[in-house]
């Protein structure tokens, strides 16, 4: 197949050049430049809100920018959308999937196309996409529906839409976030290919050092908006890149780890079934113990199960079949038995799943314990005095940064956030705390932080069940690591002598 | 009982299939109309409102141009601009589209008594039947049998919403736009705009489905002509699970259920006429029922409908 494609020009150089954006005061990008040599794999490293998401939509023209130009094949361009961008053989992939679940691969691909008949003769089109699909590297049946393609073949299909609308210069933004290490291995060496053969060339925002070191031609490293270095990827080690991307500040406040008796078990999960919101199992036979003073770490790419089994522990959701105790006693996550036996929980997005917005800060704190002495004024009463000299003792306690106690919660940065749903919940004697992606989107501080307020309750003997998909927290908190794969728990290994590889595996499903 | 003897208790049998078709018809439309609507994600609970405008203007331009084709055409358009409102209003920041289609409903219903008064004592020429039941001497079954010009277009409108869903570029759109709007945003398409010409297209068959009531049966207007077919239309999509066919097949369904009362009433069993007239909406609940869980959503469901804004 590349005697045919070996006559395909080489894709155009694109360069951007001194981009600047502000948001309003906020200045998200200053000055920031970078060149896509033709046929080459160029990372955008960062941390998060380092402004590589607004560098790259300056370069779709899905925002315009401030100031600076875009270059592609030497000509500037003013691109204005992605319709635009895929005229000038530029297409992005994101990191969410854009792709219709209700329909099919073959229709994901037509559909993405600009200009579509009145018509469309699904047959011919078919027979068309048979024949684009011969001459990929990979493939997959055009006939099956998208909502039941693993994440790997869905940014697969992502990829594919881009090559089958012609793109040569594709745009990812964290393509492997959602994939298991194999299947990002996969995918990004499969791009890596493309762009040697000179089919396209890859720009792709990132943060992990491991897909520079390993895919990558060149890279960009970007700290609050600024280019504060970049270079052959070869050229540089992570430590070094590490450093561009956080600088100076490292606030890596560690808690000793001390080491707890091997406590009671409480946590028991017992064949635990359960079905997501349209009746597919996605649970399937559960079983897991928590003893006091252990962290037990969850892994697994999202969407296997860790999602519904912390909403059964919440209360948020009945499984099928199965059974949960806590402390040796059934336990159905009601508010009477979250209270009884001292279940805590920290979920992801505390936001939306753990405060109610529009209420105050002080009021989100006390939304525990509100109906209990001593918040309570005549039995039905509440005091609000009480739960604001409460809050305001918490705001102090855990470095809450809000205007004042009566702040609606909804107003405040996400750190900040999951700072007072820490207060929340850690306050008192925990018996069993469950935490979900805890760090999810927070900003370097706040996570080192949250992190060493999970140790110090696992130090004060509470049983932690951390459910994550981020494989370095699992490693940094866990004392014993499961792998969650389709609903199971699919390997179990002590963290001390986890092999990143063998649990890279199970999460993929192979043993 | 005279008339009905020549055929007995077979009466009750036909005389529900004629009123399945008889009934249904504005339920079949301003349901594929809600159809249309909620597949591009959004919910436009003013449909009963835009049947009862339909009705009235159908009746008044009937009787002004002695056209009752000119009738529905007018009914049509008329639905057009509410649907545009709802669509537009829809799309700004904190407007909640059930919240707006309450209030369009009422407005629609209040506009058509205002604006409909002075056609309440003229009659205005029907809407033609084709007489199915020629081939039969029997005068029941040619009543039952003569078959209203819109229920046949409504037979070929249903299917041919299917096939534009399925193969059509519009069509297509339409279901991006309802399933993943972002998605959509990122294919270049303006949802918004998109959703307005679904509202639209929705109201201009409301419209028509309520020139149907004014028009042909029960064939006249009053303010007690609407019996909630617009509302019913929400839960009949659902039902269809968001299919055009299956709209048709769920319309006649609830048609056939409205005409067990009066067939049983035309054989002589009286008793229980008011409970018999309750049915179809003793069937909706019961099909609701049937169909609801707590713990599951339908996965026809178009998922931008689950978007709570």
């Amino acid at each position: 197949m590349s005697a045919a494609l070996a006559s395909v020009p080489a894709p155009p150089a694109l360069e951007a050049v001194g981009i600047t954006k502000r948001f309003g005061d906020s200045t998200v990008l200053d000055s920031a430049s970078l060149r896509l040599a033709p046929g080459s794999v160029h990372a955008i490293l960062g941390e998060n809100g380092a402004g590589k998401s607004t560098l790259v939509k300056c370069i779709m023209g899905f925002y315009r920018a401030d100031a600076g130009e875009v270059t592609i094949g030497g000509k500037v361009v003013a691109l204005d959308g992605p319709r635009d961008a895929q005229r000038h053989g530029l297409g992005m992939v994101y990191q969410h999937f854009t792709l219709v679940e209700n329909m099919t691969v073959g229709e994901n691909l037509v559909l993405s196309r600009a200009e579509l008949p009145f018509v469309v003769d699904f047959a011919k089109e078919r027979r068309e996409i048979d024949a684009f699909m011969e001459r990929m590297p990979f493939r997959l049946d055009p006939t099956r529906i998208v909502r039941n393609l693993a994440a790997g073949e869905k940014q697969k299909l992502e990829i594919l839409k881009q090559l089958y609308l012609g793109t040569r210069i594709v745009i990812l933004d964290e393509p492997t976030s959602v994939l298991t290490p194999a299947e990002a291995d996969e995918v990004l060496s499969l791009l890596g290919t493309m762009a040697k053969e000179g089919r396209i060339s890859v720009l792709m925002i990132t943060h992990k050092f491991r897909e520079v070191v390993g895919f990558a031609d060149d890279v960009t490293v970007l700290r609050r908006g600024a280019v504060v270095g970049g270079g052959k990827a070869s050229e540089l080690s992570p430590a070094q890149m590490a450093e561009m991307m956080v600088g100076s500040e490292v606030p890596r406040a560690s808690v000793k780890r001390s080491a707890v008796e091997g406590g009671a078990v409480v946590l028991e999960v017992k064949g635990l079934r359960a079905a997501d919101d349209i009746g597919v199992e996605v649970l399937s036979g559960v079983d897991l113990l928590v003893t006091e003073g252990e962290v037990v770490g969850v892994a697994g790419v999202s969407g296997n199960g860790q999602d519904e089994l912390v909403e059964i522990l919440a209360g948020q959701r009945a499984p099928t079949s199965g059974e949960v105790r806590v402390g040796g006693a059934r336990y159905g996550g009601t508010r009477t038995e979250i209270s009884a036996r001292r279940v805590r929980l920290l979920p992801e997005a505390p936001l939306k799943n753990a405060c109610v917005a529009a209420l105050s800060v002080s009021d989100n704190i006390g939304l525990r314990v509100f109906d209990e002495s001593p918040y309570t004024v005549a039995r039905f009463g509440v005091s609000r005095g009480a739960l604001r000299r409460a809050a305001e003792a918490a705001i102090r306690a855990f470095g809450i940064r809000t205007p004042s106690a009566d702040a609606a919660i909804g107003t405040l940065s996400g750190g900040n956030v999951q700072r007072a749903v820490l207060a929340r919940e850690l306050d008192g004697r925990i018996a069993l705390l469950v935490a979900a992606n805890p760090c999810f989107g927070l900003d370097f501080g706040a996570v080192a932080e949250i992190r060493a307020r999970i140790l110090l309750a696992r130090n004060e003997g509470a049983a932690v069940l951390l459910v994550s998909t981020d494989l370095d927290e699992i490693f940094a908190l866990s004392d014993r690591i499961l792998v969650m794969s389709e609903g199971r728990i699919v390997h179990e290994t002590p963290a001390e002598s986890a092999d990143l590889g063998v649990i890279g595996r199970h999460m993929a499903g192979h043993s | 009982m005279a008339g009905a003897s020549g055929i007995g208790i077979w009466g009750v049998p036909l005389g529900v299939l004629g009123g399945a078709i008889r009934i249904s018809t504005p339920f079949l439309f301003v349901s594929l109309g809600e159809c249309v609507t909620e597949k591009s994600g959004r919910v436009n609970l003013g449909l009963e409102g835009t049947l009862v405008m339909g009705a009235m203007s159908a009746y008044a331009v009937s009787y002004l141009s002695g056209s009752p084709w000119i009738g529905v055409l007018a009914a049509g358009l008329v639905g057009v601009p509410f649907g545009a409102l709802h669509g537009w209003l829809s799309s700004r920041p904190r407007v909640n589209d059930i919240a707006l289609g309450i209030a369009m409903m009422l407005l629609g219903v209040g506009l058509a008594f205002y604006l409909g008064k002075p056609y309440i004592k003229p009659t205005a020429p029907h809407l033609p039947a084709l007489p199915l039941g020629f081939w039969s001497d029997n005068a029941e079954v040619r009543a039952a049998l003569d078959v209203n010009a819109l229920f046949v277009l409504g037979l070929v409108l249903a299917p041919t919403l299917g096939w534009f869903f399925r193969s059509t570029r519009p069509g297509l759109v339409l279901r991006i736009v309802g399933e993943n709007a972002e998605a959509a945003r990122a294919m270049g398409y303006d949802v918004d705009r998109v959703r307005l010409f679904a509202t639209m297209a929705g109201g201009f068959l409301a419209g028509v489905a309520g020139s149907f009531l004014s028009l042909f049966y029960p064939g006249s207007w009053n303010e007690r002509l609407s019996s909630g077919q617009g509302l019913m239309a929400v839960a009949l999509v659902i039902f269809a699970r968001w299919d055009p066919l299956r709209c048709l097949y769920a319309s006649l369904l609830f048609g056939g259920a409205s005409a067990i009362g009066p067939a049983l009433q035309s054989v002589g069993i009286t008793s229980g006429y008011y409970l018999f007239n309750a049915a179809p909406y003793v069937l909706t609940l019961l099909i609701m029922i049937a169909s609801s869980s707590a713990t599951r959503t339908s996965a026809d469901m178009p998922a931008e409908l689950s978007v709570l804004r």
